[in-house]
C-alpha cells in the first residue's frame, strides 16, 4: 500500500532497526528482571525456560540492550540538547498533559519531554551497566568487596523500577499522541501530524 | 524436597506462610573452641557423611587446608596465631562453617522460591534442586559462607546434617569429635552447657570467655564458646557483630513492594489518564492549514 507522498520521514530504516533491538532486549530485561526482583512475578521466569535459564540470560540481555542503547545515543544525542523553549515547555506539560496543547511553545524535533527522557534513560543506563556487572556472580561479583555488591544490587533494583516506569511513560506517550506509533514502525508521519506537534522540526522539513 | 516438610519457619520469596502446624524444639550446635585441638575429624566426617571430597589443595603455608570454604567443603577449620602482651602466642582455632542464623541475610536475599528453607528447629538448608545458581546468597550472609559450585552452579554450605538430625541423629560432626568441643542438643541446652563452660574458663583467667550467639541476627543455631568473646575477630575475623546488612534489608525490604506499587500506580493511571482526558489527536485545523498549503504549493 503506497502511504501518502507528502508524508515526512522521521526515522530512517536503520534508526528504527536500532530502536527495536533496544525495544525488544528491554522488554525481555525487564520481564526476566522482574521474575528476580518480587516473588509475585516470579512465573515469569517460565517464560525464559525456569530460573536457571532466566538468571542465566538476563544479564547477557542486559549487555545487547546497553550496547544497542549506545549505539542509539550517539545518533540522537546532539538532537536532545536542552534549550531554555524546552524547560518553558516543562513548565507548561501539566497544561499539555490536561488536554490543552494550544499555549505549548514551539517544538523542534523533540520535545523538552522527550528530551528529559533521553537524558534520564542515559543515566539509567549507565547505573544499570555499572550495578549489573557488580552483581554478575558468574564472571564478576567475585572480583569485588561484599558490601560493593550489596550497594549494586540495590542500585541496580531501584534504577530499574524506576527505567521500567520511565518506559511505561514512553510507550503511554506514543499511544496517547496520535500518529506517533507508525514513525516507529515505517519511519513516517503525517504533515498535521509534525505541525501540531513539531512546528519548527516542520518547518525544517518543509519550509513552512 | 525438604525432609522435614511439616516444619518449615521459613521459605526463601514466597510470600504467603509455609507448611508450620508444628512446633519443634530449637536446636543448636555448640563449639567449645577452647576444646579445640585442630584435628580436623569434623571436616572428615562432614566430607564423609555428605559424600563429597574436594580436591587435594597446596599448602600455603597455614594448617588451613583447604584454604577457604568451598562448594565441596562446609566446614573448615581455621588456625589464627595472635600474640599478645599478657598472653604470649595464642593459637586459635575455629571451626568455620554456616552459622544457621535465626533471621538468615541468604535467605532474605534468595529469589528463587524455595530454594533456602529454614526449619522450624533453626536449621537453614539449601535445597539445590530449586536453586537458580544467582549468588543473591553470598549477597546476604554476613558470615560470607556459601559458595557457589564451579561445576553446576548451585550453592552450597553446611546443612548442619539437617538429614540426619530428622531421624534423631547428631549432626556428624558433632559424632566423631574426640574432645568433646562439639555438643547437640537443643538450644537452650547447649547454652546451659556453655554458661558452665564459661564459669570454668573464667577461674581459669580467662576474664572474657562467653558464648558467641551474636543477636544481631537474631542469634545463631551454630554458636561458639569463646575464651576471648569481647574480640571475636582474633578468631579469624568472625564478626563482633553481624546482621543482615541495610543494603540486603533496603534491597529486599521496602525496595519490592515500593516499586512494584509505584509501576502498578504508573501502568493504572496512564490507562486513567486516557479514559478521562481522551487521545491527544491532531486538530481539524491544523489538518486544514496543512491541505490548504498543499493546494498552494499544486498550484505554484
Amino acid at each position: 500500500m503506497k502511504r501518502d507522498p507528502n508524508d515526512l520521514q522521521r526515522y530512517t530504516a536503520s534508526e528504527r532497526a536500532n530502536h527495536w533491538v533496544v525495544g525488544i532486549s528491554f522488554i525481555l530485561i525487564a520481564l526476566s528482571g522482574l521474575a528476580l526482583f518480587h516473588p509475585a512475578f516470579w512465573p515469569l521466569s517460565m517464560l525464559f525456560g525456569g530460573g536457571v535459564w532466566t538468571r542465566i540470560i538476563h544479564p547477557f540481555l542486559g549487555v545487547l540492550m546497553v550496547v544497542s542503547f549506545a549505539a542509539m545515543a550517539v545518533r540522537f544525542w546532539k538532537l536532545n540538547v536542552m534549550t531554555p523553549t524546552d524547560w518553558e515547555w516543562l513548565k507548561r506539560a501539566k497544561e499539555m498533559v490536561n488536554g490543552d496543547d494550544h499555549n505549548m511553545p514551539i517544538m523542534g524535533k523533540y520535545n523538552g519531554g522527550q528530551k528529559m527522557l533521553f537524558w534520564a534513560l542515559v543515566v539509567c543506563m549507565a547505573l544499570l551497566f555499572v550495578s549489573g556487572i557488580l552483581i554478575w556472580r558468574a564472571y564478576f561479583s567475585g572480583f569485588f568487596p561484599v558490601g560493593v555488591v550489596r550497594l549494586g544490587a540495590v542500585v541496580h533494583a531501584a534504577v530499574a523500577a524506576v527505567m521500567i516506569a520511565l518506559i511505561f511513560v514512553h510507550v503511554y506517550a506514543a499511544i496517547w499522541v496520535k500518529g506517533t506509533i507508525r514513525a516507529m514502525w515505517y519511519g513516517t508521519v503525517t504533515r498535521p501530524w509534525a505541525k501540531q506537534h513539531h512546528r519548527a522540526w516542520y518547518k525544517e522539513m518543509t519550509g513552512k | 524436597m525438604p525432609l522435614q516438610s511439616l516444619d518449615i519457619a521459613a521459605r526463601s520469596a514466597t510470600t504467603t506462610p509455609p507448611p508450620g502446624i508444628r512446633k519443634t524444639l530449637e536446636v543448636a550446635k555448640l563449639i567449645d573452641v577452647t576444646k579445640c585441638i585442630g584435628c580436623k575429624a569434623c571436616q572428615v566426617a562432614c566430607m564423609q557423611w555428605n559424600d563429597i571430597r574436594d580436591e587435594v589443595g597446596e599448602n600455603h603455608g597455614t594448617y588451613d587446608n583447604p584454604r577457604d570454604l568451598t562448594a565441596k567443603s562446609w566446614t573448615v577449620m581455621r588456625y589464627s596465631e595472635v600474640e599478645s602482651q599478657e598472653r604470649g602466642l595464642e593459637w586459635l582455632i575455629r571451626k568455620d562453617g554456616c552459622m544457621h542464623c535465626e533471621d538468615p541475610g541468604c535467605l532474605k536475599a534468595c529469589p528463587s522460591p524455595g530454594a533456602i528453607i529454614k526449619y522450624a528447629n533453626g536449621i537453614v538448608d539449601m535445597q539445590q534442586e530449586n536453586c537458580i545458581g544467582c549468588g543473591y546468597c553470598i549477597t546476604g550472609c554476613p558470615f560470607n559462607v556459601p559458595r557457589i559450585s564451579e561445576k553446576d552452579n548451585k550453592a552450597y554450605k553446611c546443612t548442619l546434617c539437617s538429614d540426619r538430625v530428622a531421624v534423631g541423629l547428631e549432626p556428624a560432626c558433632v559424632k566423631v569429635c574426640p574432645t568433646g568441643c562439639i555438643s547437640f542438643g537443643s538450644k537452650e541446652d547447649m547454652k546451659d552447657i556453655a554458661e558452665e563452660r564459661v564459669v570454668e574458663l573464667k577461674e581459669r583467667g580467662y576474664g572474657n570467655a562467653g558464648l558467641y550467639d551474636p543477636q544481631g541476627v537474631g542469634g545463631t543455631h551454630v554458636m561458639y564458646v569463646l575464651h576471648h568473646a569481647d574480640k571475636p575477630e582474633l578468631y579469624n575475623n568472625l564478626p563482633p557483630d553481624p546482621a543482615i546488612s541495610p543494603m540486603v534489608s533496603l534491597w529486599k525490604g521496602v525496595t519490592k513492594p515500593l516499586a512494584t506499587l509505584g509501576l502498578a500506580a504508573v501502568a493504572i493511571g496512564s490507562l486513567f489518564h486516557y479514559v478521562t482526558k481522551g487521545p491527544n489527536e491532531v486538530s481539524k485545523e491544523t489538518e486544514k492549514e496543512v491541505e490548504k498549503e498543499l493546494e498552494e504549493e499544486g498550484k505554484q
